[in-house]
């Protein structure tokens, strides 16, 4: 596609050109989203440990120091707390702070930042001091990492008024929902799936979500990545590709399942998630984080509030356990795998009432 | 307890650059007795206030009135920026914060106060211990960003210096060279806890050292050291140089909060001893003594004083409650279908109370 090798960036203006369909990994796509609102908003300011020359440690903002000068790209002492004190200030004064904890568990220093700060000041402020402060932060497990860095914080954060949290499945998603969160006027937790970040795939520059979707065209809302009429697999970050694969093979066994892509994880699209299920009647959710008071929970209470009535069976979680997120050896017996997922899905499906 | 302004390892005032501001004239002096007498005078009345249940608590500053009107008074408010603790009425006295509208806190009308922060240039009030250090270090590095002038005072005490945050802004604003003022209100006590039990070392001001950053230790009791100690920090931050630590050495004369008993943790004869001259007093003589205010002014001063925490009380007393509507309107800039949700519902079973 001629398009896919034009510039990206803002000098650019949206809408008036077709800039077509490239392949890009998630990491690509983050880097090119921020580079792209970097250009567009001078107030922009992207920052953390090892961010500016290094590019960070997954790279997500290569080159962009170089290309947005050391205002605007730059490395922070290493505390957490202090990014994201600082990003209030930043803030306050006017700016887009963009700042990167490096990994989920470097996020728990900062938290009081982040639930006594930067989730209040909007409403201590009476809303003269918004908080437009996006914090990206690698996220959940699957890529062998020492202690703390394979954290799965949606609950928590989702748990905390004044906060918003997303999480991209794959880099077309990524592009679009960074590109949206950075330029939203609330403080957004950006949940990036960190074994995915080197999956390629079709990132469509021109269309967020398909056109006459549920959401109007903005990455806004949950999104059905495959649609099917048996069951509903509910999931978001690196579990959206799992449950896919899942689909699939199910479909080997006639078993037609709609895998949603809850993508917001505050605000839930409760919406989106009911039609799915009034369709299908059944739900299995998927996640992570531990079971014991995890977003699944959340789901399944939405789903049985809106489906009671049509569900042919209790919601299932599939999840990581209530335990410490364990050394690498053990993470594949942790994160959700494809025959636990198989099995939710079988329990639910020859669910009898009484 | 030595207070005199110390030199502190090659890093004291001797080393602070920037234009050197004229000394206080007599007018101004008037002003900061004037001011001083004003935050005493609603000090003290506060706590009549909270005994008469006309609020549900308060946080004196009783005995820190030079240390907080001295350096609120040295704020440029067409610029700077400052971030206050939960006990700060004395700065926004005299930076001319609308008092009822701060004193709304105290009311349990909104916890940040009612006041603008963008238009007083004093950020929401701060119940975190520290919580705005580092706030105050990101509005001024974005100074450095904008090329801007302003300058960032935040406040803490000996109590909150114990806190991980402050050492995290003192460092990120040295590394960042950010015009930060730090002014630290060392009044002896965090609650029941003095400041020998808090801070290792027996000195705040002496941790700025190790940060290469220029400390002030003033005698917090004294408003004209308090004042022009604040106008060359702001004159050395605001010339690029970085940050500046003021520790101001003073006494909290009255209680944590009108929650709190010091009977528990200190003697009367304790606080006599080591509380010293009442600031306000010995200011008042040293006017009198410099010929620069007589008695028929301070009568003036206590008259004006008394007449303004009439109006602040009316204003009190005449604050309603916030509808409860602004519970959910204010979390975010862009609600959420949850949030309307629960709204709709508070409102529909509110209406069938």
């Amino acid at each position: 596609m001629s398009n896919a090798t034009l510039e990206s960036g803002a000098a650019m203006a949206e809408g008036t050109a077709r800039r077509g369909v490239e392949q890009l990994s998630m990491q690509q796509a983050l880097n090119r989203a921020l580079d792209e609102v970097l250009a567009a908003n001078p107030k922009a300011l992207v920052f953390g440990e090892d961010c500016g020359r290094l590019g960070g440690v997954f790279r997500i903002t290569d080159g962009l120091q170089a290309k947005h000068g050391t205002g605007r790209v730059f490395d922070t002492p290493l505390a957490e707390s202090g990014i994201l004190g600082m990003s209030v200030g930043l803030a306050m004064a006017g700016f887009h702070p963009i700042p990167e904890v490096q990994f989920d568990g470097f996020a728990y220093p900062a938290v009081n930042q982040i639930v006594c700060q930067i989730a209040r000041m909007n409403y201590r402020s009476r809303g003269t001091m918004p908080m437009p402060i996006t914090l990206r932060v690698p996220s959940f497990g699957g890529i062998r990492a020492p202690e703390h860095h394979g954290e799965s914080l949606e609950a928590l954060f989702a748990h905390v008024p004044g906060l918003k949290v997303v999480s991209p499945s794959n880099p077309h998603e990524a592009y679009h929902l960074l590109k949206y969160a950075a330029t939203r006027p609330d403080p957004v937790i950006f949940m990036e799936p960190k074994s995915r970040y080197w999956q390629k795939g079709e990132v469509d520059f021109d269309s967020p979500d398909p056109a006459g979707s549920p959401t109007g065209g903005s990455p806004t809302g949950a999104k059905v990545m495959r649609a099917g009429r048996h069951l509903t697999l509910v999931a978001w970050g690196a579990m959206v590709a799992r449950c896919l694969q899942v689909a699939e093979l199910a479909a080997e066994d006639g078993i037609d399942i709609e895998v949603l892509d809850l993508r917001w994880l505050k605000p839930i699209d409760e919406a989106t998630l009911a039609a799915s299920v009034r369709k299908t009647r059944r739900a299995v959710v998927v996640h992570e984080a531990p079971l014991t008071s995890g977003l699944g929970a959340e789901v399944a209470q939405l789903i049985t509030q809106a489906c009671f009535d049509t569900l042919k069976a209790p919601v299932e979680r599939i999840t990581g356990f209530d335990v410490p997120y364990p050394s690498g050896d053990l993470e594949d017996e942790y994160i959700p795998n494809i025959d636990r997922i198989l099995f939710g899905i079988q329990r639910v499906l020859e669910y009898k009432r009484g | 307890m030595d207070t005199s302004p110390s030199p502190l390892n090659g890093n004291d005032a001797g080393h602070l650059s920037g234009p050197h501001a004229e000394p206080l004239t007599a007018e101004q002096l008037r002003e900061l007795y004037s001011l001083m007498v004003a935050v005493r005078h609603l000090d003290t009345s506060a706590i009549a206030w909270q005994r008469q249940g006309l609020i549900p608590g308060y946080a004196p500053e009783l005995g820190q009135e030079a240390a907080q009107v001295g350096s609120g008074y040295a704020v440029d408010t067409t610029r700077d920026f400052v971030f206050p603790t939960y006990r700060e009425m004395g700065v926004a006295r005299a930076m001319g914060v609308d008092m009822v509208a701060y004193m709304s806190t105290h009311k349990a009308t909104w916890h940040g106060g009612l006041y603008n922060p963008i238009e007083s240039r004093l950020a929401p009030i701060q119940a975190v211990v520290g919580g705005s250090v580092l706030h105050a270090v990101g509005w001024a590095h974005g100074q450095t960003l904008d090329q801007a002038d302003g300058v960032a005072m935040t406040y803490f005490g000996d109590g909150a210096s114990s806190q991980g945050d402050i050492h995290e802004a003192m460092n990120f604003a040295a590394v960042m060279k950010a015009p930060v003022v730090f002014f630290v209100q060392n009044n002896g006590w965090a609650i029941s806890v003095p400041t020998e039990r808090q801070v290792a070392g027996g000195s705040v001001a002496a941790r700025a050292a190790g940060y290469g950053m220029p400390a002030l230790r003033i005698d917090g009791n004294d408003v004209v050291a308090v004042a022009e100690a604040t106008r060359r920090a702001f004159a050395h931050a605001r010339a690029g140089n970085g940050p500046v630590l003021i520790e101001a050495m003073t006494y909290r004369r009255g209680p944590h909060s009108t929650s709190d008993d010091p009977g528990r943790y200190r003697s009367l004869n304790e606080e006599r001893d080591d509380a010293g001259e009442d600031p306000l007093e010995r200011f008042r003589k040293q006017l009198l003594a410099d010929g620069i205010a007589d008695d028929a002014f301070f009568a003036e001063a206590l008259a004006a004083a008394k007449a303004e925490e009439d109006d602040i009380r009316a204003g009190i007393q005449a604050l309603g409650s916030r509808p409860g509507t602004e519970m959910f309107d204010l979390v975010f800039q862009e609600t959420t279908p949850a949030l309307q949700a629960q709204a709709a519902s508070w409102r529909e079973e509110s209406e069938h109370v």
